[in-house]
């Protein structure tokens, strides 16, 4: 009896799933997006999806004769999920490409399976420097339109040097995401003269980060912060709260700082500097026009989730006018894509010969102020710089930047730590 | 049912598997063979705390180590990609057993609440070494296995194949656990569930027989995690997070502990909800979440063990008393060790 109810259970699985498998129309284009929908990254999920689908709704789904078909997969944040689903997408629902994913372990995950079924791979959110770099050759189906992770703060580093900043320390989460973004900041920072006097590394999740801040050197001039998880919000608050700021420039991660988390930080931040591919207050029709309908149907000023996602589907819309809206198939979409320049609501978007964007990078500044016509003074991350045309290895030699090892815990090395 | 009949009823569920699912969707198959290496987990788990008695909040840390043996082999040294896969399988089984080995030292000196600490407590040192020992394991970005082994012509680089290997195992796992379980060793380990003085004082060495008991487990799970490893093809510190020793508790409480097969039950509804409702609607959690609460509330035996109490009370054609709180096939398993004593 039992296992008759498991055959049956069974057999309505096959029905049910025969009737979500359908062949791929000629004009269709079908779109697996991968957002870790459930589990503690639901929000950003949820900003993931909302960006995209904006852009598809402003043109009602029809991408130059192409009908989007957008297949949205939950990867619970867990690569081995996002893998099961990846392949669902291929094998059941025959995608045409993959669109997402968050963490670096999510993005890992999903190179090799685009090499192997010969699928696209836009990766969007996932920062982790080596996959547009020295794994770039392994992944010929990858192609990224958000960033690397050192990618903005190659130029911020040296932003922060010439413009008065002496020594610095850093507290940064502990894993690749945090040791590509200090050790992109640490290289310039000090190859232009400044100093690195002291690395932490809290665990992801940390919540009380007064171990950490009583430790600090009280002769830096400022405090580079890249914290994650739970308890993000703890850090800038209580560094506030011990007096090291405002004694000390407050300086982090483009991150920590963007429009997903902003609104929930205090007055502490105010004055804050990071860089970033994207700030909502970048002061261009384009992006006014994209901040101002976020708002409009999503209730809240959008960050760089949601923007990386809404140009990926401009990317995309952008080969579809040049193949009238036939799919080229994945090698001469990549091809195409990565030849265009969009103007985005970041600013002008190209590629480079690894598959990863060059873009604008900005210098921004957390200030309270009203923006974009609305009547409440909010935190923005006002733009003080524009780094035009910045790409993953910025002004070195990208051959010698290969060269050396990928940014790590100990690399480069603290010299001035002591 | 009579064992005879419960046997073959098994045998003919298992052929039907094994012949249906690969006919059915690409999707079905993949998840078909997660939950057939989940499975094996959840035996393995069962054997523990449904047969002996004790709970572990740790397996995570066996099907981690297998898995991620299994990776940096491969990866690394080029190693378990043809023939030698079978030594990996090996080499999985045999860490599993030897880390029980060594965790069982430090756990079995508790019992109860305490017990589950110290498993937790050991499994999340495994999950640091994989979190943490970047240049082995690669830390947080994980392990990317550069394909299925190749078994002379056959690849198991397709799915079927895949599947028809992990089915072998499971089947294997089923059978030889199902042995060890109802050998004469095995009910001693339900007399140590059920009172473990009396047992000590009828002279069984109690500890010795946990011990073993937490090797074999170990060792199950250890495979699981080899297979682990090949069915996504990446290995990161995701998989051997308390979440993935949680789930296998949670697979062994839902189906019913203390009958092999309720883990595998538990296996199919915890993965078929999520991988399978997740791609359907977005609030999949709460129905996950709602089978919990409602087998725990009302089937303290797990869905199998019910069906079984069920079966029985059928069979012999009485309505239970209400106050009868006492699961039967723990009562029966009972009857046995107590008529082997008197």
């Amino acid at each position: 009896m039992q296992w008759m109810r498991q055959v049956g259970l069974l057999a309505l699985a096959v029905a049910l799933s025969a009737l979500v498998t359908r062949p791929a129309g000629a004009d269709e284009l079908r779109i697996g997006f991968l957002a870790p929908v459930s589990g503690p990254l639901a929000q950003i999920a949820k900003d993931m999806v909302d960006g995209f689908r904006m852009y598809l709704d402003d043109h009602k789904g029809d991408f130059h004769g192409a009908t989007i078909k957008l297949i949205v997969a939950d990867t619970q944040a867990k690569p081995a999920a996002a893998v099961l689903q990846a392949q669902k997408l291929i094998k059941q629902n025959h995608v045409n490409m993959l669109i997402g994913g968050v963490l670096a372990s999510t993005g890992y995950a999903l190179a090799p399976i685009s090499t192997r079924e010969k699928v696209l791979y836009i990766a969007s959110v996932p920062a982790s420097d080596n996959l547009t770099q020295r794994d770039a050759h392994d992944y010929p189906y990858f192609v990224r339109t958000g960033w690397t992770s050192s990618q903005p703060n190659h130029p911020f580093g040296e932003w922060a040097c010439q413009n008065g900043i002496k020594k610095v320390v850093t507290i940064a989460a502990d894993y690749a995401f945090g040791y590509e973004q200090v050790g992109g900041f640490q290289k310039t920072f000090e190859a232009c003269g400044g100093q690195i006097v002291q690395k932490m590394w809290p665990p992801i999740g940390t919540v009380d980060y007064s171990p950490y801040i009583s430790s600090i050197k009280q002769d830096a001039d400022a405090v580079f912060v890249l914290p994650v998880g739970a308890g993000m919000l703890n850090l800038t608050r209580q560094l506030q709260a011990s007096g090291i700021v405002p004694r000390m420039h407050l300086i982090g991660s483009g991150a920590t700082f963007d429009e997903f988390v902003l609104p929930n930080m205090g007055d502490e931040v105010i004055g804050a500097y990071s860089a970033l591919q994207y700030s909502a207050a970048i002061e261009t029709p384009e992006n006014e026009a994209f901040v101002k309908e976020f708002r409009k149907r999503f209730g809240k000023v959008p960050g760089y989730f949601a923007e990386s996602n809404y140009t990926t589907a401009m990317l995309i819309d952008a080969v579809m006018q040049q193949t009238n809206g036939k799919w080229p198939g994945a090698e001469a979409f990549i091809k195409t894509l990565t030849a265009l320049k969009v103007d985005a609501p970041r600013g002008p978007v190209s590629f480079d010969d690894m598959r990863n964007p060059v873009q604008n990078i900005y210098i921004r500044q957390v200030e309270k102020k009203k923006m974009f016509g609305d009547s409440k003074a909010e935190l923005w991350n006002v733009v003080v710089k524009t780094e035009p045309h910045v790409s993953q290895f910025w002004s070195f030699n990208k051959a010698e930047y290969l060269k050396q090892p990928v940014y790590d815990r100990n690399y480069p090395p603290c010299k001035f730590c002591k | 049912m009579s064992r005879q009949l419960k046997i073959l009823a098994v045998l003919a569920l298992l052929i039907a598997v094994v012949v249906v699912t690969p006919h059915t969707t690409p999707f079905l198959l993949m998840l078909a063979t997660r939950i057939l290496i989940l499975a094996i987990l959840a035996m393995s788990l069962d054997v523990l705390l449904g047969f002996t008695g004790i709970a572990s909040l740790g397996h995570a840390a066996f099907l981690g180590l297998g898995a991620y043996l299994t990776a940096i082999l491969a990866v690394r040294y080029h190693f378990g990609l043809g023939w030698d896969f079978w030594l990996v399988v090996l080499f999985g089984i045999l860490l599993g057993a030897a880390t029980a080995a060594v965790f069982a030292l430090f756990a079995l000196r508790a019992r109860g609440v305490y017990f589950l600490m110290i498993t937790l407590a050991l499994s999340q040192c495994v999950w640091g070494l994989a979190y943490r020992w970047d240049s082995l394991t690669g830390g947080d970005n994980g392990l990317n296995l550069p394909g299925r082994p190749m078994l002379g012509p056959i690849s198991l680089g397709n799915d079927t194949a895949y599947f028809y290997l992990v089915f072998g195992f499971f089947a294997a796992s089923l059978v030889l656990l199902y042995i060890f379980v109802e050998s004469p060793f095995g009910r001693s380990l339900v007399g140590i569930r059920e009172h473990e003085v009396r047992m000590s004082i009828l002279g069984y060495n109690v500890w010795l027989h946990k011990y073993i008991a937490f090797i074999v487990s170990g060792a199950f799970a250890g495979l699981a995690g080899v297979l682990w490893a090949h069915v996504s093809s990446e290995v990161s510190p995701e998989d051997v997070t308390l979440t993935t020793s949680v789930d296998a508790l949670l697979m062994v409480v839902l189906g019913g502990p203390g009958t092999l097969l309720g883990g595998v039950l538990g296996a199919v509804i915890v993965l078929f909800l999520r991988e399978y409702l997740s791609t359907l609607v977005p609030w999949w959690p709460y129905v996950l979440g709602g089978v919990y609460v409602a087998t725990i509330s009302y089937l303290p035996d797990g869905l199998l063990g019910a069906l079984m109490q069920r079966g029985r009370i059928l069979a012999a054609g009485v309505t239970p008393a209400p106050e009868s709180v006492q699961p039967p096939n723990r009562a029966k398993k009972l009857e046995v060790n107590e008529g082997g004593v008197s």
